[in-house]
């Protein structure tokens, strides 16, 4: 029964929240330092939900090896410098214990 | 390259979507999710599917919402999707099946058509299951796509014989493996994604290049027009939008084989894939033993001294369930699910459990498959670092009142 009542509710959220644009442009990651390197390089590849959904349980270790593994073998091309810049943002934003963004 | 044209997950390919409702049935099967993962997905609907659990949008990873597992076959519009890049949209009279290899004696391209008319139809009726199915579900938590229960389904795949096709083509001796490339192509300069098969699986019977799923050509986004159906096996080797197989004598060594898709050595038995086993780790390969509660959904009330049913499914990688049990008691004891029909070895068997909830208050419902060849799911995790083969004994919680 519980699940029958539950389909009018999933119709009239549709309803409401149909209008909502739900490409990728619809996601938001955390405003700040090393946002704009992570937009211009992380979305050459892949849609920028790969970073919230890996979240929040990776140290900064393991985003380094994530970010590194990107590079070397998936050719990314960002420099060290940019790369240092991209893990800091990952590990204050999206490291482990760090509150998702709304 | 002309042929091929990349559907990106992109405005123009993704409708409308919807926030999941925290406590709606997906968002309460999929409970042990990271908290990001659990923000950033999304009810979504991509061309010609259904409404499915976004995980992703580029390169799309969508999974199918445990409600629709209720049917013995997985409907073509509710079967999830998962691309390591760009989605090929090929066309049938541009589509070609290249076979050539240093062990090849007849190296040579084949239509569509002249597949169908050369070689017998075959049938096989078989559970596509992502690697990572419930990676999501790892404690603690590994990276990577954050799937829960809903990157897997069931089919009748329909299509010619892998045998058949490389037979025709001539195999010499020395044969090692069968390695198979879509037409997909790394964004990059990243490495294509390609698989190979060892000799054994590649001429197995069941073993297809296949054309259709449930009587339906494969959509693009399950990997049209052709896609490999390597039943048992978990779901990185069923290459789809193939176009390439080649036949090897030494062992394949792309990054997916070698180095991505490993489970460590001796952990999950063997491999069946001697010739890709290292030291250190083997590939994955079978699919572990396992069972899915499907209804009803985890968090639903049910009634105090009414009849109740749990129904589930319940699948192996081919030696086929030989029974199913439940526990109410937190495994203290253990009772004998009904089974449905048995729809071939390699197919999830559905099962239903029916009891009466007496007490009012929290009852858990603890269920597990004991495949044919004896083996039967942990009661722990058994934790590997790339987040594979969760195949935990399942628990749902209901509240009786």
């Amino acid at each position: 029964m519980s699940r029958n009542v539950r389909v009018p509710v999933t119709l009239a959220l549709l309803a409401v929240c149909g209008a909502a644009q739900a490409d990728e442009s619809s996601i938001t990651l955390a405003p700040g330092e090393g946002l704009e390197r992570v937009q211009s390089y992380c979305a050459i590849c892949h849609s920028l939900d790969y970073i919230v959904m890996n979240s929040p349980f990776q140290d900064r270790a393991a985003w380094e090896k994530t970010v590194s593994k990107m590079v070397k073998v998936m050719g990314a091309p960002i420099t060290a410098e940019d790369t240092t810049q991209i893990v800091g943002y990952l590990d204050r934003h999206y490291g482990k214990g760090a509150q998702p963004a709304p | 390259m002309d042929r091929r044209k990349f559907l990106l997950g992109s405005s123009s390919t993704v409708a409308a979507g919807l926030l999941l409702p925290r406590l709606g049935v997906a968002g309460a099967a999929a409970s042990g999710l990271p908290d990001g993962t659990i923000a950033s997905s999304a009810l979504d609907t991509l061309p010609g599917k259904r409404p499915l659990i976004r995980r992703t949008f580029r390169p799309p990873n969508f999974e199918t919402p445990v409600e629709l597992f209720g049917e013995a076959f997985t409907p073509n519009d509710a079967f999830y999707v998962r691309w390591h890049s760009g989605v090929p949209e090929l066309a049938l009279a541009d589509w070609r099946l290249r076979v050539a290899g240093p062990v090849v004696q007849k190296p040579r391209e084949y239509t569509h058509a002249e597949l169908l008319r050369r070689f017998k139809r075959h049938e096989v009726a078989a559970v596509n299951q992502c690697s990572g199915n419930r990676r999501g579900l790892f404690a603690p938590h590994v990276p990577g796509v954050q799937w829960g229960y809903g990157a897997m389904g069931n089919a009748v795949w329909g299509g010619v014989r892998l045998k058949d096709v490389l037979e025709d083509a001539g195999l010499a001796p020395g044969a090692l493996e069968v390695v198979a490339n879509g037409a997909d192509a790394p964004m990059l300069t990243g490495p294509d994604f390609v698989k190979s098969l060892p000799m054994w699986k590649a001429l197995d019977a069941d073993t297809l290049l296949a054309f259709e799923m449930n009587g339906a050509p494969l959509s693009t986004w399950n990997g049209f027009p052709a896609r490999i159906v390597a039943p048992g096996w978990t779901a990185t080797y069923w290459i789809k939008a193939v176009v390439d197989l080649t036949v090897t004598d030494q062992a394949f060594e792309g990054f997916w084989m070698k180095t991505a898709y490993r489970v460590p050595k001796g952990m999950f038995g063997a491999s069946g894939f001697e010739s890709q086993d290292t030291e250190q780790n083997s590939p994955i390969t079978s699919i572990k033993v396992n069972t899915l509660i499907v209804g009803p959904a985890p968090g639903a009330t049910l009634a105090a001294g009414r009849h109740a049913e749990v129904m589930g499914i319940a699948w192996d990688g081919g030696s086929g369930i030989r029974r199913v049990e439940v526990s109410l008691d937190g495994g203290a004891s253990w009772r004998e699910a009904k089974l449905g029909r048995e729809l071939g070895r390699y197919s999830w068997r559905q099962w239903r459990y029916d009891f009466k909830p007496k007490a009012t208050g929290p009852v858990t419902v603890l269920a597990r498959a004991v495949a044919r060849d004896g083996a039967t799911q942990p009661e722990t995790l058994v934790h590997n670092p790339a987040g594979y083969h969760h195949n935990v004994v399942q628990r749902a919680d209901y509240h009786v009142a």
